[in-house]
């Protein structure tokens, strides 16, 4: 589904990534951890398709495309959907209507009619109850004066609304108490098929008790430097990352 | 001949309609003697260094247009708010149009300036309340002044909630190659009164209009006024809106100004406080691209203690449209515990747009707060990839974020007719359909 080569990528001359490798197929879940600054958010916002990073060399591909030609808005209508560390907030806009907007315009993209307003309201009741999301908080204004762990909480809302084939999980974790990290990951779950797949970014082992990785790639200075299976996220939680870097430098 | 010369030549024969024995001919030939002396303002004075209205006192305005009855309300009816029962006084050409209007002497006062300039019963509140606050030394309120003849008349007694809003609408056909038009709105609000206004100027073709129009408001003890401005004109149309507001004790003012459409349109809104515990409210949202040019000037004159101000206008401004905002506050040595807040926050979209904002505070009293802000910036990038990033094509993920800029100043609008108007008319000048309304 989703196989990134040897990708290099950076922004204004300076190398963030250099020299990717992960491929992933549909039905997996990708976990990638690593310490902060490593590049983590930058790798989610070149495959989601931010224009400030410039891809110097390799390249993406997503369901057979080389994404290079893509923006932003038509990867999204190509079912690519992340989920952000820090969302913005749109003043004035409800998260009822975002999310409107937000469906029939990738509708629209994808040749289809606008989605019925009863199917609208039914998918929007079912998805928040999924993710116990009290509906007065849908007609607040997105994001806007959202605790952190509400904001993450909307961001799964807005993937389960949205339905994607590839979703990349940026640090959804952080800023989660016990209870609504259980409640976001029943969430991703729940999306889980043979179809789609998931990337989850996380420094902390804690998620992936609740998502269990098939994979686990380690993350340093923008490379990755060790891929494993979910035993390597217990072994990074144990150990740390200086363990991986000594190894590396052994190598 | 230059317009200066032919408004002041054509006023003698306009004087011959006035009577020389009523006190408004002394106000009126005062008022051609100023502008005689004054001019058009140039942009030599600092209040209009970054206006210039050159350009368009070049057309051969036509000053007394002929009368035109064909228009009908089917024509017109999309300019009005026309989703609510509302009064209306509608002007065409500068003369009332009564097939457009709804007036009312039932309990209130919703008619006609030269009715109440010319009947008896009017004399003593068009004595106490007419040309008292508007400033006698601006050339243009003057020239407004000198050709006194039409507008909207006002009058709320004491006590009164008026139970609809009342629409103002000046339209001009463009049956002239040039027009020029000078309404005269003169608004009582009695103690304890509420009323909500709608104004809006609209030409129908785009022959060249030039609109110079000045209001008086007063607001009595605790009176309540809401005013909403659309100006959303043709591109040959220019306006050039002089607005005096006069507040006594514990009222409560508020003028929220969207300007859309038109040519050049210059805002002169001022506010004076004449007791204790006045609210002053000034909203504004700009909208304009290609060379469209919108200039604020606000004043606010504190002039009693316990007073609060609050101004909030957003820009946004594409191509090579200019936009001005000029906010001066004015706390005088009386008027302590002033609460005066500013917030002038732009847009630019393009390079070749520009923005001039100034604040100008003069605060002579000790004990105040006052506050002023004003930013310049393009969309957030990161918003904009979030937005993107849910599948929101760039052009509909722009509009989403100029209206999350401009959210604050609707949310006060408090009749949401005509929130759902200015949503529409601010989506169809950023070429988007959102599927619903903010
Ligand atoms: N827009 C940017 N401009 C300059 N440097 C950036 C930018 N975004 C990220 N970086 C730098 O790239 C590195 C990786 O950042 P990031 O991808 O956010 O790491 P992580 O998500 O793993 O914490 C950091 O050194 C960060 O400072
Ligand atoms: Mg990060």
């Amino acid at each position: 589904m989703l196989k990134i080569n040897n990708l290099h990528a950076g922004v204004e001359g300076k190398e963030i990534l250099k020299g990717i490798n992960i491929e992933v197929n549909a039905g997996e879940v990708h976990a990638i951890m690593g310490p902060n600054g490593s590049g983590k958010s930058t790798l989610s916002s070149v495959i989601a398709g931010k224009e400030e990073f410039e891809v110097t060399d390799g390249n993406i591909v997503f369901a057979g495309e080389d994404l290079e030609e893509l923006s932003a808005e038509e990867r999204a209508h190509k079912g690519i959907f992340l989920s952000f560390q820090y969302p913005v907030e749109i003043p004035g806009v409800s998260v009822t209507n975002f999310m409107k907007t937000a469906i029939n315009e990738t509708r629209k993209a994808q040749g289809l009619e606008e989605m019925p307003a009863s199917e609208m309201l039914k998918k929007i009741r079912e998805k928040s109850e999924l993710l116990e999301i009290d509906r007065k908080f849908l007609s607040r204004s997105l994001n806007e004066g959202f605790s952190g762990g509400e904001k993450k909480r909307n961001e799964i809302f807005q993937m389960a609304m949205l339905e994607p084939k590839l979703a990349i999980l940026d640090e959804t974790d952080s800023g989660l108490d016990i209870d609504a990290l259980r409640i976001v990951s029943n969430g991703v779950n729940r999306l889980r098929s043979k179809d789609n797949a998931v990337v989850v970014i996380t420094h902390y082992q804690r998620l992936l008790d609740y998502i269990v990785p098939d994979f686990v790639h380690v993350l340093l200075d923008g490379k990755i430097v060790k891929s494993g299976g979910a035993e390597l996220a217990h072994e990074l939680e144990e150990k740390g990352y200086d363990w991986i870097k000594q190894e590396k430098v052994s190598n | 001949m230059e317009l200066k010369d032919k408004l002041v030549s054509s006023f003698f024969a306009y004087e011959d309609g006035l009577d020389v024995q009523s006190p408004l001919h002394d106000i009126c030939s005062d008022a051609i003697k100023k502008f005689d002396e004054k001019g058009f303002p140039t942009k030599k004075e600092e209040a209009w260094k970054y206006t210039s209205l050159n350009a368009i006192l070049k057309q051969n305005y036509s000053l007394f247009p002929k009368a035109e009855t064909g228009l009908e309300f089917k024509d017109v009816m999309r300019y009005f708010i026309h989703d609510i029962d509302s009064y209306k006084i509608a002007f065409v050409d500068g003369r009332y149009s009564s097939n457009l209007s709804a007036t009312s002497h039932d309990g209130l006062d919703v008619c006609l300036m030269s009715s109440a300039l010319s009947k008896p019963k009017y004399r003593a509140i068009i004595e106490k309340y007419f040309n008292k606050t508007a400033n006698t030394e601006d050339s243009l309120t003057a020239l407004n002044t000198a050709f006194l003849k039409e507008g909207a008349f006002i009058n709320i007694p004491k006590g009164k909630i008026v139970d609809k809003p009342i629409q103002i609408l000046h339209f001009s056909t463009g049956k002239e190659p040039a027009m020029m038009l000078q309404p005269r709105n003169l608004i009582v609000v009695g103690e304890h009164a509420q009323v909500q206004i709608i104004e809006r100027h609209q030409s129908l073709t785009e022959n060249p209009v030039l609109t110079n129009v000045v209001t008086e408001i007063f607001a009595d003890k605790r009176s309540l006024v809401d005013y909403y401005k659309i100006q959303n004109d043709n591109p040959g149309a220019s306006l050039i809106d002089n607005t005096y507001i006069s507040q006594e004790k514990e009222s409560h003012a508020s003028v929220h100004t969207f300007s859309i459409g038109g040519h050049l349109t210059r805002n002169n809104l001022n506010f004076y406080h004449k007791d204790e515990r006045v609210m002053s409210t000034l909203k504004g949202i700009t909208i304009i691209g290609e060379k469209q040019h919108v200039d604020h000037h606000t004043l606010v004159n504190h002039a009693c203690p316990n007073c609060e101000s609050h101004q909030d206008y957003k820009g946004i401004y594409s191509d090579r449209s200019t936009g001005v905002f000029n906010g001066k506050i004015i706390v005088e040595k009386e008027a302590q515990k002033t609460n005066a807040f500013q917030q002038n926050n732009n847009i630019l979209l393009d390079d070749k747009a520009t923005i001039n904002t100034k604040p100008q505070l003069e605060i002579f009293a000790d004990d105040v707060k006052c506050s002023h802000g004003c930013t310049i910036g393009q969309l957030d990038e990161d918003a904009m990839f979030y937005l993107r990033s849910r599948g929101i094509p760039t052009k509909e993920a722009k509009a989403l974020l100029m209206y999350a800029f401009a959210n604050n100043v609707l949310e006060s609008v408090k009749i949401p007719e005509v929130k759902a108007r200015i949503n529409k008319l601010i989506a169809k000048k950023l070429g988007v359909n959102l599927g619903f309304e903010l």
